[in-house]
């Protein structure tokens, strides 16, 4: 047993798992046909690429641009403050993160992608998308801008009435 | 950790592969975040493993409800990778709207979730070396699995409600494959993970974390994965702050999307969605599927000359709209639910489909095959089941909420079925074939 985990590296459950695993994906590669996995005329629209494409673009593009933009913000943070103030840090975070990801989710509305089809299914055009976005985007940050505004008048009015 | 290093088969290769450390790995790479750890991952491995269940399953039944029976679910040839078949209810008439609004709203809604779990786990995929035995490196492979598969559901469900058909391989087929691969995944980490994610939920008592603010917030004790920091950042949010963050932000995703399938006032709140939007007030302004121009429905065709055969009798049966109009006539108020997620519940009224199989000399049909007008498109037809003609409310509606059908909502005549996926509401019916057998 001993020896099987020095060579293997793990319980022979973990073998099993694994191999009962790769053996359905096998299986789910027969069934749907390894040919209808690639497209041999547009090779960007095949299944495989799109599988391939889906893991590099969250690894190693969203999470390194999200990543870094959060970096960019949190940099002042990093100095320690003369005076306690309440960080703005968040209250850009928060209606930032909400507008990505409502632009990340609702992308094609908002970049009017796809318009014979969504033409074709609904009888409309995906003409009021963008600006719904953008009016969403400017109300999250001033409504984020509003609450900062008051949280920051408050801790103002409350070190003036600790001083007199 | 104090802890001896272990490598596995063959020790040299490992030994060798942890020495050459691609360069830059050090300088790019420092995890600053006091908050990754076992206890955020497990918590938020814990919302996945109660949640994604769900998502799978309402996916699997909406197949069935496609009828695979009639060969009429997409994709076809499937082999064992479904559901045991069985006919699909017609009660309650909201079973598939609640199947279709849970399986696209929830996986909108733990968009979120997905990623921040992803954030949570990130340190590990750029971990030096990759491995230090086989079976790290097959249990990486089997991750390729489940990360890879979960993104391309997503993807695709999302591109799939905006008819953003950009992919150009058939979404029905790339989502219903990618999910068994994305399953298999699933069950072989949740397989693997358990005992850890049980022991990471436990690491840090909840009531505490509740009451942990921003500045008292630090890093848990180095674990064996190395998912917590080596040399983390003071705290800018708190634990209690990120679960917020997080479940807040899928509550926003609820909010914006689930009123396309609720409804009525909830409605315009989807409003960056296909679904969100107003038709108008009139009684034919809802939601169209397919319109009549891209469906290729011409007026002549659908005016006095049209009529309806009845087959599946001794001899086929011809009646023109004045006959169905003469003929008992049956109101139901049925929502119409896509498989996308969304749904509209409006009053039809027609002859009942009963009547019609009765007419055609077929009284208790087994199925029904009714054809459209429409001459291309994969849904110019459907199959329905022996209780999904003969239910009550099982209508070849002619008018909507109190006028005739507009030619979009499929005038002289379509079904309405209760229950059954929008798609196999066939709108511009020309024919009924009843199977009695």
């Amino acid at each position: 047993m001993s020896r099987y985990r020095a060579f293997y590296g793990a319980h022979p459950l973990h073998l099993l798992t694994m191999l009962a695993g790769f053996a359905v994906l096998g299986y789910v590669v027969a069934t749907l046909t390894p040919k209808a996995l690639w497209n041999p005329h547009v090779w960007w629209q095949s299944i495989a690429v799109w599988f391939a494409v889906a893991i590099i673009a969250h690894d190693l593009v969203l999470f390194p641009l999200y990543a870094l933009a959060d970096r960019l913000l949190t940099i002042p943070a990093d100095r320690p403050a003369r005076r306690p103030t309440r960080s703005a840090i968040n209250y850009i975070r928060l209606p930032l993160l909400a507008s990505a990801l409502t632009f990340l989710v609702f992308l094609p509305g908002i970049i009017e992608q796809g318009a014979p089809t969504y033409q074709a299914a609904t009888g409309q055009t995906q003409e009021p998308f963008l600006g719904r976005w953008l009016l969403l985007t400017a109300a999250m940050f001033g409504a984020s801008a509003v609450v900062y505004a008051v949280r920051v008048a408050r801790t103002r009015r409350r070190r003036v009435t600790d001083q007199t | 950790m104090g802890e001896v290093t272990h490598y596995g088969f063959p020790v040299r290769l490992w030994r060798a592969l942890e020495r050459h450390r691609p360069p830059g790995v050090n300088l790019l790479l420092r995890w600053r975040s006091p908050l990754r750890g076992p206890w955020l991952t497990s918590v938020l491995g814990l919302t996945l493993l109660i949640s994604l269940p769900i998502v799978i399953v309402t996916g699997l039944l909406s197949y069935i409800a496609y009828g695979p029976q009639f060969g009429q679910a997409i994709p076809a040839d499937v082999g064992w990778l479904k559901l045991p078949t069985f006919d699909w209810p017609t009660s309650p008439a909201w079973l598939y709207r609640l199947n279709q609004g849970v399986h696209v709203g929830l996986g909108l809604v733990l968009i979120p979730v997905v990623l921040a779990k992803l954030w949570s786990v990130i340190p590990r995929l750029f971990a030096w070396p990759p491995g230090r035995s086989i079976a790290q490196l097959l249990e990486r492979l089997s991750l390729v699995m489940l990360v890879g598969g979960i993104l391309f559901e997503l993807v695709t469900g999302v591109l799939n409600i905006q008819y953003d058909y950009i992919f150009g391989f058939s979404f029905y087929t790339a989502h219903y494959f990618g999910a068994w691969v994305f399953i298999a995944g699933f069950v072989m980490h949740i397989a693997l993970k358990i005992p850890r994610m049980v022991t990471g939920v436990r690491s840090l008592p909840l009531r505490e974390v509740l009451r942990t603010d921003r500045t008292d917030t630090v890093a848990q004790p180095a674990d064996p994965d190395g998912l917590v920091a080596a040399d983390p950042s003071p705290a800018t949010v708190s634990r209690r702050g990120a679960l917020a963050l997080i479940g807040g932000s899928a509550l926003f995703m609820a909010v914006i999307t689930a009123g396309q399938n609720i409804g009525g006032w909830t409605r315009p709140f989807a409003l960056l969605l296909p679904r969100g939007r107003d038709h108008g007030d009139g009684p034919n302004d809802f939601q169209i599927n397919r319109t009549a121009f891209a469906a290729g429905i011409i007026p002549e065709t659908t005016g006095d000359s049209w009529h309806l055969t009845l087959s599946g009798g001794p001899t086929p049966v011809a009646v023109d709209r004045r006959t169905l109009e003469a003929m008992p006539q049956h109101t139901a108020r049925l929502p119409i639910a896509c498989v996308e997620g969304w749904s509209t519940t409006e009053v039809w009224s027609g002859v009942a489909l009963r009547d019609l199989a009765r007419l055609a000399g077929v009284p208790s049909p087994v199925s029904a095959r009714v054809a459209s007008l429409e001459r291309y498109g994969a849904f110019n037809h459907s199959v329905l089941q022996g209780n999904q003609v003969v239910h009550p409310d099982a209508l070849l509606a002619l008018r909507v909420n109190g006028v005739d059908l507009s030619l979009d909502h499929g005038y002289p005549a379509r079904v309405i079925v209760p229950a059954l996926p929008g798609v196999h509401n066939t709108k511009w019916v020309a024919s009924i074939d009843f199977q009695a057998v």
